[in-house]
Order: C-alpha cells, then structure tokens, then sequence
C-alpha cells in the first residue's frame, strides 16, 4: 500500500465568504509553483480541500518536505486511498498504522461517510477497522479523547481516504491575497524576517537593495541574491531590484553635517523605494525597522526618514526584541546568510555620532542646496532587475 | 593486465579527470577570497556540494581528504559534541580500522566501546545490537557493505531502529555506493564516502550528514562551516560529484559472481569466504594450505591482478580481522583472496581470471 497522495486543510479560508474562491485559487498556484520543478504532480484544489496526487513515493516525499512553507495551509495529513471495499480497507487500514513506528500507542478510528451510497454505515465501518486493527496489533489501547494516533478514514465517491498523521502547516494567508508591497532588504537579520511576516500575511513582495561599489562588494550583493532566493520559496516569486547607490550616498556625505547623514541617506533610500514601489504596483513599503535597536530607529528618526513620503510604511517587527527577530531567522533560515560579514551600504559610512533625535528641518535644511531628484531618478532607471527564484542555467553542467 | 582489485582502488574515469583538470585551469582562485574569481570558485564549491547532498539525500556534505579522514570525523566529531548525553558507542569488530583506531582514541579519554561480534557470515545481529544498547549509547558505527568479503548490513532495519531511540547512526558506505542503493526512508545520520572506490581520485572523500552538529578535528581558517578547516580543493569536489554521478551498479556483476561461486567450488580445496548475500562485487575465496600471496603473485604472472584479503592491512603479517572474527578453518586462514569488479570489469576478464587460476591452482598443487 502506498501513499499516493497528500491532502491538505485551509488556513484562514473558512472566514472568507465570497472571497472564498478567489483565495483557494490563489493558493493552488502557489502550491503549484512550489512544485514547477517536480512533474507529474497533479494538484486539485475543492471547496474545503486541497489534493495533491502523484504516482511517486519520491516526489510525494519532496511535497511533504516543501509544503510547510506554503502560506495558507493549516495542516496536511499524507493519504493512502483505496477502493471502496471492506476487505480493502481493512488492509489499508493495517498498512496505515504500520507506518507508526511506536503501535503500542492509544488509539482511535473515525468515520467521514460523505457517499451516502456505501453499503455499510458509519458505526460499522468503525467497529469492522478497529476490530481488525486491534488483532494487528494487539498493543494498541482505544482511547476516543486526545489519541497519540487517529486514523481518519473517508469514504467519498472515488475512493476511500485514510491518514493517521497530521502535519502543521505554516497557516497565514495564500502570498497575494493581500496584495503586493516593496521590502527594504538590507541583507541584515531583520529585514528577511520583516519579509516574512508579510509574506504570511498574503502579501506579495518586492524586493529593493541599495548597493554601492565599491564600498560593498560581489559577496554581499550574493548574500542579497541568496537572501532573496530563501523569500522566493515562500510560495511566491520575488523580483530584486538593485539599485546604484554610490553616487547618491558621496553626495549625501558632501552635502550634510555628519552626524545627520545617516538620517539623509535613509531619506534618499525611501525617496528612491517610492519611485520603484509605484513602477512595480506596490501599495506600501516594509522595512525590518525595529523601535530602539540603532540610532535610526527612534521615533524621532523615524520620522524624519518618513516624512518624504506619503506612502504606508509597515513595519512589522517594529515591537520585536532581536532575540525573537533571531529566532524566527533560524526558522525560516535565513539567518546563516545574514550573518555572512560583509559591508553593506548602511554601514560603511556609519558616523560615529549619529543624532538619535534628529530635527526634520535641520535635516531639510541642508538637503535643500542640492536636487536629489535627477540623481534618485537617475538611480531608479539604472537599477538592475533580478528574479527569484532564479533559473540558474548551470554554468558549471559538464564540470559535474 | 587485468585489474581485479577494485576494492581497494579504482581506476579514474576519464571524465572525471578531464572534470578535475578544468577545474584547475579554469576555477583556480581560492573559494574563500572575496574577489570574484574566488567567487565564482566558491559558486562552483557549492553547486558541487548541492548535487551531493541530493544525491545523498543528505542535508550537509562536508569534504575530507578520503575515507579514513571522514570516519575519523564521524565518530570523533559526533562523540565529542554529545558526550553530555552518553559516552557509549557501539559498532563491531570487524570494522576497518579508520573506524577501529578512531574508537581506541575515544577510549583513552572515557568513552566507553562495544564491539560486537559476528557470525561466520561476518554479519552482526540486530538483535544482538538491541540488547547492547545503554541509556547512555549516543553512536553507533557500521559499515554498509564489509570491504574484505563483502557482507552487508541491514542498514535501513538499524537506521530505524536507532532513530526511535534517538541514537545517531553512522555509516561507512565506502564499499557500497555506486554498488548498492540506500532504502531513503530509512537513511542513516552520517555517511561516509571515498572518491578512488568509485572511479574517482584519490585524497579525496566526504562526510554527509542530517541533524547532527559535529565537533571540529581540525583547527585553522574556519572553512566548511568551521567543521575541517584548510583551503577547500575544489577540483576534488567537483570531480567527486562527477563521479557519485556517473557511477552506477552494473547488474552484470551479480551475475559473474554466481558464475565465479560455481566455478570455484569446482575445486576441492577451494572455499568461497563471502556469504551468499555479499554484495555483488567483491568475492573473497581461500584456497587450503596455501598462502594468500602466493596465489596473488601466481596469478599476477598470469596477468592477473587479485588481491590478499584487504590491500589496507595486507602489508602486515598477521591474519586480518575480518578473517579471523568469521571463524574460518585454520587451514584456509592464510589462504585468501579477494577478487572485486569494477565499472570497467568485463566478460572477457572473468574468463581470464579462471583460465589463469585453473593454471596456477594446477602449478601449485602439482597436478
């Protein structure tokens, strides 16, 4: 007996009313783009369910793999199916629990009967599977509240469905429902996770990356690469748009006093995000901002770098410890590649007293004697378009 | 000449070579410079790695200097890092000794070894394995397919029994890949692996594991994660992902050694040392009242290349392990060897192999 398929529950769906549908479709393409590269997976999403079916154990391995990163899945549970036959049934059933490696277990079976049409009814299916898996395995204890194992058994139309094991999944909301919306990515610790929360809210990202060499190098622009290759695999695809920085950044250093440069650069980085976020239909911008954790991000700083713009800034861990920040960048892994040592462009010209309070209109003030604007729309249009996640010819094929 | 020892070694596959000497003019920079040709080295680094672990199934390969080094790794590595949790470790006697030494070090600082008998198969028991386990039993260590007469174990039975336990499991697949296919639910924590066992080069192998952190053997840079320090050979690492590739069991060879077994039970002082379910390349037999390394060298006259039981141990004078923990009659003890195919093993050498022994058998026995 073989799983042949993986069955996967809703997240938040269920109070979606008439967006109902447009949310489940959502979620299939998503689904199916996770799985682009496996072929021969078939997905077939109903009102309530989701299906995915293939004929090989290996590739139904890689979904139950994958699929806890898929956004809008509350759980999934691997299915054996089988004919709609008693005896049959009884083996699956026997097969099923074999599969659990501890059958000295509490245990329970219950019935969904949706064919009304099958010759047995519930209460004696139930009693007909249990018996036979109690002689199986004679270890195992009813239990009807809170089992260590529940084989649930379905009966529809087409087969018989049966699972015993239920997978968390990663809940939210299917990436897209919720629009799209221009990340900040610094290749820092917090900006990948701001992404992520978004992300898990249904929303579509993408991606903006200040670069300028060549005070940064290659290294930390592939840190950005692989950064933004781990958001792509959220359920959604990314594009990078990288954007030259320098010229920008010098004359942000020959322009204002030094201790207001970093709240000046900030401000020509949002100036330039609005211009890219209206090219690419965002309706919002993120940053990994987090309230006190560097001089740039008191509220006074904030908002000063805000009042360029009157887009929406979102800010999700804007009242998160960096502990909490580090942990959710090990779940989801990108913390091993933010922490790779390379400068990027908020910290090469860090000064050494940054103004924790800056006042706007001193910082207005020396803005003032030069138009940022040709140079931010001169940056906007060089910028470099990359996406993820990317379809790497393979460059090195016949060496391996 | 016939080369019928490719336990021991293999010939590089001309692939792999070409792959390996690309690398070298092409991708020369340091993988850890920041420059871009380090770069695009460090790229080509990790693509290799990315096949491997797929290849493995593993989620983290790091690159040794072969076997020996991996093993050394395997056990030292794991033991030190998780001896909060025990200080036992099981694996059996008829381990190679890269796995046997590295034991004898961890018991000179407090670890506490078994090693388990086997039976005249050479086959440890799973049950035998059930019961030495402790509370305190944190590794066990066995190899896939024995390198001197070819017995396998049941890797996947042990892996999932050690799983529940939450024992980590380490396997010496020197000898088995590219010959026998691992079961991937049922797969082990570490897994060793030579690139000269198949048709790769030598001085090169790795250690991929899932779910294990590993205590570093080797100080300096940082490289590989901090894990085995020293400037990463790329081209090593590219020609060992080549050859894991390219290498394939060839189902021929199943046959040939049941055509051999018969063959040489044809012979009435001839006893055939593998098991009946050793792995299909190697075969190991003896030949009663004659010394291993004279029927090596009568057979090498006849341009044949076989070798005495293991070429690891076979320039020492005492019987191997192996051939000693199997119990084997005193009078064949001395008198084995061991014949192993390889990808570029054909019919004609198996042909040859027999009309070369029915020779020298004659020679020595004086018929």
């Amino acid at each position: 007996m073989k799983i042949n398929q993986v069955l996967v529950r809703y997240g938040e769906l269920s109070t979606k009313g008439k967006n109902r549908s447009s949310f489940i479709g959502r979620l299939r393409d998503n689904v199916r783009q996770t799985f682009s590269d496996l072929k021969g997976i078939q997905i077939k999403a109903e009102r309530d369910r989701m299906f995915i079916t293939s004929d090989s154990e290996q590739q139904l391995a890689q979904v139950i793999e994958r699929l806890p990163h898929v956004f809008g899945i509350q759980s999934f549970s691997p299915v054996t199916a089988c004919e709609l036959d008693m005896e049959t049934m009884k083996k699956t059933a026997e097969a099923v629990i074999a599969k659990i490696e501890d059958t000295d277990k509490s245990f329970k079976i219950s019935v969904k009967r949706p064919f009304k049409e099958f010759p047995h009814e519930k209460p004696e299916i139930m009693k007909e599977l249990s018996s036979h898996v109690l002689r199986v395995f004679p270890d195992l204890k009813v239990q009807m509240k809170d089992p260590e194992i529940d084989l649930k058994v379905e009966v529809r139309k087409e087969a018989v469905y049966m699972m015993a094991e239920v997978i968390q999944g990663a809940g939210g909301l299917p990436v897209g429902a919720g629009g799209k919306a221009l990340l900040m990515l610094s290749g820092g610790l917090d900006s990948p996770v701001a992404g992520y929360h978004m992300l898990k809210r249904g929303v579509r990202l993408e991606l903006i990356h200040f670069f300028s060499p060549p005070f940064t190098n290659e290294r930390a622009k592939e840190k950005v690469f692989d950064l933004a290759e781990k958001l792509s695999q959220f359920g959604s695809s990314v594009n990078l748009h990288i954007i030259p920085f320098t010229q920008l950044q010098q004359e942000v250093h020959k322009q204002v006093p030094d201790n207001i440069t970093m709240t000046s650069t900030r401000r020509m980085m949002m100036r330039v995000a609005d211009l890219v976020m209206a090219e690419t239909n965002c309706r919002a911008i993120i940053t990994g901002e987090s309230l006190g954790q560097v001089a740039s991000q008191t509220l006074e700083s904030l908002q000063a770098i805000n009042a360029v713009t009157n887009t929406p800034i979102l800010r999700p861990l804007i009242a998160t410890d960096k502990l909490e920040i580090i942990d959710t960048a090990q779940k989801i892994g990108t913390y091993d590649i933010s922490i790779r040592p390379f400068e990027d462009c908020c910290t090469i010209f860090t000064p050494a007293n940054p103004k924790i309070k800056p006042k706007l209109e001193k910082v207005e003030y020396y803005e003032n004697f030069v138009s940022f604007d040709e140079m931010i729309g001169e940056a906007v249009s060089q910028r470099e378009v990359i996406k993820f996640p990317r379809i790497k010819e393979n460059q090195f094929e016949d060496l391996l | 000449m016939i080369y019928l020892d490719n336990s021991a070694t293999t010939k590089p596959k001309k692939e792999v070579l070409d792959a390996y000497m690309k690398v070298n003019e092409l991708f020369y920079a340091n993988p850890s410079s920041l420059h871009v040709l380090g770069n695009q080295a460090e790229d080509l680094l990790e693509t290799a790695r990315t096949q491997l672990k797929n290849l493995l199934h593993m989620e983290n390969v790091v690159f040794t200097s072969g076997g020996t080094e991996a093993n050394n790794l395997a056990l030292i590595g794991t033991a030190q890092s998780y001896q909060h949790r025990g200080k036992h470790i099981i694996t059996a006697e008829t381990e190679h000794p890269s796995v046997l030494n590295s034991l004898v070090a961890l018991e000179r600082q407090g670890f506490n070894i078994t090693r388990l008998p086997v039976d005249s198969s050479g086959g440890i028991h799973v049950d035998e394995l059930k019961k030495s386990l402790q509370n305190d039993t944190i590794l066990v260590s066995l190899m896939h397919v024995n390198n001197e007469i070819g017995t396998i174990h049941p890797i996947a039975d042990i892996a999932r029994l050690l799983r529940k336990r939450r024992i980590f499991f380490h396997v010496d697949a020197v000898q088995s890949i590219g010959k026998l296919i691992f079961d991937p639910t049922a797969l082990p924590d570490l897994i060793t692996l030579s690139a000269h066992k198949i048709h790769g080069l030598k001085g090169s192998g790795l250690l991929a594991y899932s779910g294990v952190e590993l205590e570093t053997i080797q100080y300096g840079g940082g490289q590989e994660s901090g894990i085995r320090s020293g400037t990463v050979s790329v081209p090593n690492a590219v020609a060992l992902a080549k050859a894991l590739r390219l290498v394939e069991p060839n189902p021929l060879h199943k046959q040939w050694n049941q055509d051999l077994r018969q063959f040489f039970s044809g012979f009435n002082g001839v006893k055939i040392v593998s098991p009946k379910q050793a792995a299909p390349h190697i075969l190991a037999v003896a030949v009663k009242g004659i010394k291993g390394e004279i029927l090596v060298s009568g057979l090498q006259k006849e341009s044949v290349i076989v070798s005495t039981s293991s070429a690891c141990s076979s320039k020492t004078r005492h019987t191997s392990r192996v051939i000693q923990a199997i119990g084997l009659p005193r009078e064949f003890k001395d008198g084995v060897i061991r014949i192993s195919f390889g990808e570029f093993t054909t019919e004609q050498d198996i042909i040859a192999l027999k009309t070369a022994f029915q020779r020298v058998y004659r020679m020595i026995k004086g018929v």
